[in-house]
């Protein structure tokens, strides 16, 4: 009875031509090399006194953040702005999204600016493809409800390999909230393309099974690499939505704390952390740390994917940085 | 119980493949309606003034009954109304439908239903049944005036769009239906396990981030209320059954002698959670879409008549609501004018059901439970006839859909199996 399956086939919308950056699944491994590789040219050129690249003159970008974000937004605003885009940046506070305006209309209107990217945060899973069908402009998914975040996981990927000089093989612990974390879910996809193999690590209310390797002790971060804390958000121990008794007794056990780690070990955080909480702040401000690293990748990563979308591609760009 | 437009038709359908699986009828013979009674089934019959349907290649079949529609009607009429739902149902093959009371206001009182039954008098093409709520606003508290909702009209009781959360309401439901006699039917729902949920609580909810409904958030509810049904002893209807869990619960009913009758949608036994990876509200359902082995057992049970009936759920919606991100997105597809080409194309014809199975499911069975006439080609019948091209093939275009919404899960999608002609107490209703 498998051929009923082809009803699906029916539904799948048809594959256009335009590019977008809507999830790590839309990825193949070339891409994702192709992408580091830019985003390593662009953070040579961040380390030179003059920071801004022509690269992008006249192209806009558009951000639209349904919600509140520093680093992804500041991020994003930067890389267009280092590239020589215009940049629009709308908050769901204070813009007619306040008067109910619908996402489809929101997207319309800024799209009659013809931009060139609308980079999308929005809390509702496939806002960000929604956005793709309903307009003609490249669009780049900054996080949509707990689904995916793709240039997180391919920030993280960079600093990874920075920090190890290889992906392949590499072990990654991913320890916390999985449930609600779009974090985790891209950073699994993108783990598994590069041949990393992570497992996940936390209480069982808060681990879907089935998508990696899973543990709930946190003995078994052990055999890892890289330590990638995830934020434990304190909404979720609200009444009636009780994934665990309380802070203390997940710090007591899940928690990441310089007893817990052995030398060598890397530690991540996509922020903002709740030290104290998932993290130890003696970890966080340690040399085991990668997380200042993570967020210098973010402008470089990000730079690399809007220049990705709006060029031809990988051969231009040593030439546009001006790094042979 | 069921209201519609007065009228009937005099029509000689010729040379039709006439098959009725109840009956035991199946050869190519005419067959001729007066005054809206099927008057004689023979070869080469007289066709006197009537209107002549050449019906060569074409089969004759009873009309299709669905149990489970919601025509919007009061409070949304710019998604559904009477008219154009059972217009919707006309073009579908369907000779009667019942209307679920979910509306705005919900129908809970014996004046709401002789409105509704007078609005159906005059612009229903399809006779139509109109459900009233268990509980008064189906807030789950107090039961409504069934004695008198039932002597009003009402086809029976359901808080369809949510459960009955507290057994001792269902119980005393169950217990007071003794009186009314019109059948109970429940959505099966134990709300702690799916608030949030947007998809089955399976791998591709876990792998798209999307908040889990799960199968025991269904099954849990039916495992209650067939012992409720056991209990009172009294006759109790599931709606839209999902899970294989449910299916397992409902045969150990069976097993035990209850009086439980149960229902599937035409969704629910040709699509998988697979189909939500696309994201597309139109895939969005409650309860949802689940794994294929759900399917299976859901296949498995219509196959065998543990579940009896094919009820579209058919649940209309703006496009302002489904034009939106799936989780932002309202449950619900519509479904009348693709239930029976949906399932001609995705089981009779790759040989996984028989069409007299899907037939009999379609027609006689959800006639059955709800105390309907059985729609049936013989002589003195009322005409409850569809006329179908099993060999022809249709596009789903939202612009053709009588429905006023379009929120169908087969949008461009090609179909086999057509209905060509409807006929719906007595009445030519389509085609």
């Amino acid at each position: 009875m498998t051929d009923l399956r082809v009803v699906g086939g029916e539904l799948v919308p048809p594959r256009v031509e335009r590019r977008n950056l809507l999830s790590i699944a839309d990825l193949t491994r070339d891409d994702v090399e192709r992408l580091l590789a830019t985003a390593r040219s662009f953070a040579l050129s961040q380390e030179r006194p003059t920071k801004k690249l022509p690269t992008l003159r006249g192209r806009l970008v558009v951000n639209l953040f349904y919600e509140s974000s520093t680093r992804t937004s500041s991020s994003f605003e930067l890389a267009a702005k280092r590239l020589s885009a215009d940049t629009l940046t709308l908050k769901a506070a204070g813009s007619s999204v306040d008067k109910g305006e619908s996402l489809k209309d929101t997207a319309l209107t800024l799209s009659a600016y013809s931009p060139d990217v609308i980079v999308l945060r929005h809390p509702e899973a496939g806002a960000a493809a929604f956005v793709a069908r309903h307009t003609r402009v490249r669009v780049v998914n900054a996080g949509d409800g707990k689904h995916q975040h793709p240039t997180q996981a391919l920030l993280d990927l960079y600093v990874m390999r920075e920090a190890f000089g290889r992906l392949d093989g590499l072990h990654v612990a991913i320890v916390g909230d999985v449930l609600h974390s779009r974090v985790a879910r891209s950073l699994v996809q993108a783990l598994r393309l590069v041949g990393a193999e992570p497992v996940l690590v936390g209480p069982p209310t808060l681990l879907p099974p089935g998508l990696a390797p899973i543990s709930y002790d946190i003995g078994a971060i052990a055999g890892a690499d890289v330590v990638y804390v995830l934020r434990m958000q304190r909404e979720r121990m609200l009444p009636g939505a009780s994934f665990v008794p309380s802070l203390r007794e997940y710090a007591e056990r899940w928690e990441i704390t310089p007893d817990r780690l052995r030398p060598g070990q890397r530690v991540m955080h996509p922020g903002p952390m709740n030290r104290g909480v998932e993290i130890d702040a003696r970890v966080a401000d340690s040399d085991a740390s990668l997380v200042v690293e993570q967020v210098r990748a973010g402008l470089a990563v990000r730079m690399a994917v809007l220049y990705d979308l709006l060029t031809a591609g990988p051969v231009a760009v040593a030439s546009a940085v001006g790094v042979a | 119980m069921l209201a519609s437009r007065p009228g009937h038709d005099d029509v000689v359908i010729r040379r039709a493949r006439v098959l009725d699986p109840v009956e035991g009828l199946d050869a190519v013979l005419d067959v001729r309606i007066d005054h809206g009674l099927v008057a004689q089934i023979g070869e080469d019959l007289d066709t006197n003034e009537h209107r002549v349907v050449e019906a060569d290649g074409l089969t004759l079949v009873p009309a299709f009954v669905d149990p489970h529609v919601h025509l919007r009607t009061p409070g949304r009429e710019d998604e559904e109304t009477i008219a154009s739902g059972t217009a919707a149902a006309a073009a579908g093959g369907y000779c009667a439908i019942l209307a679920m009371p979910n509306t705005d206001p919900v129908v809970d009182d014996a004046d709401a239903i002789r409105g509704l039954r007078a609005r159906a008098a005059e612009e229903a093409s399809v006779p139509v049944g109109f459900l009233a709520a268990i509980t008064k606003g189906q807030e789950g508290e107090e039961l409504t005036e069934m004695a008198a909702l039932a002597e009003a009209g009402a086809a029976g009781f359901t808080d369809d769009g949510r459960p009955v959360a507290a057994a001792s309401v269902m119980r005393r439901a169950l217990q007071y239906n003794a009186v009314t006699g019109r059948p109970i039917a429940v959505h099966c729902e134990e709300a702690t396990l799916t608030r949030g949920g947007h998809a089955h609580a399976g791998l591709v909810a876990a792998e798209l981030g999307i908040g889990g409904w799960p199968s025991l958030g269904e099954s849990l509810m039916v495992a209650r209320d067939v012992d409720l049904a056991r209990d009172t002893g009294r006759p109790l209807h599931l709606m839209h059954l999902s899970a294989r869990e449910s299916v397992e619960h409902l045969r150990r009913a069976h097993a035990h002698g209850a009086r439980v009758t149960a229902e599937v949608t035409p969704h629910h036994l040709c699509l998988t959670d697979e189909a939500v990876r696309t994201l597309d509200p139109n895939v969005k359902m409650n309860p949802p879409l689940r794994t294929d082995d759900d399917r299976a057992a859901l296949v498995e049970a219509l196959r065998d008549g543990t579940i009896a009936a094919v009820a579209t759920d058919h649940a209309p919606h703006a496009p302002e609501e489904k034009d939106v991100p799936f989780e932002a997105a309202p449950f619900g597809v519509v479904g009348l004018e693709t239930a029976f080409s949906a399932l001609y194309t995705h089981l009779v014809a790759p040989g996984v059901l028989r069409l007299e199975t899907v037939l009999e499911r379609m027609s006689a069975g959800p006639a059955a439970i709800f105390g309907l006439e059985r729609p049936r080609v013989a002589v003195g019948a009322r005409a409850n006839l569809t006329l179908l091209d099993l060999a022809g093939s249709w596009r789903v275009r939202a612009e053709s859909l009588r429905s006023r919404s379009h929120n169908s899960w087969l949008l461009g999608a090609r179909l086999r199996g057509r209905v060509m002609l409807t006929i719906a107490d007595g009445r030519v209703v389509h085609g």
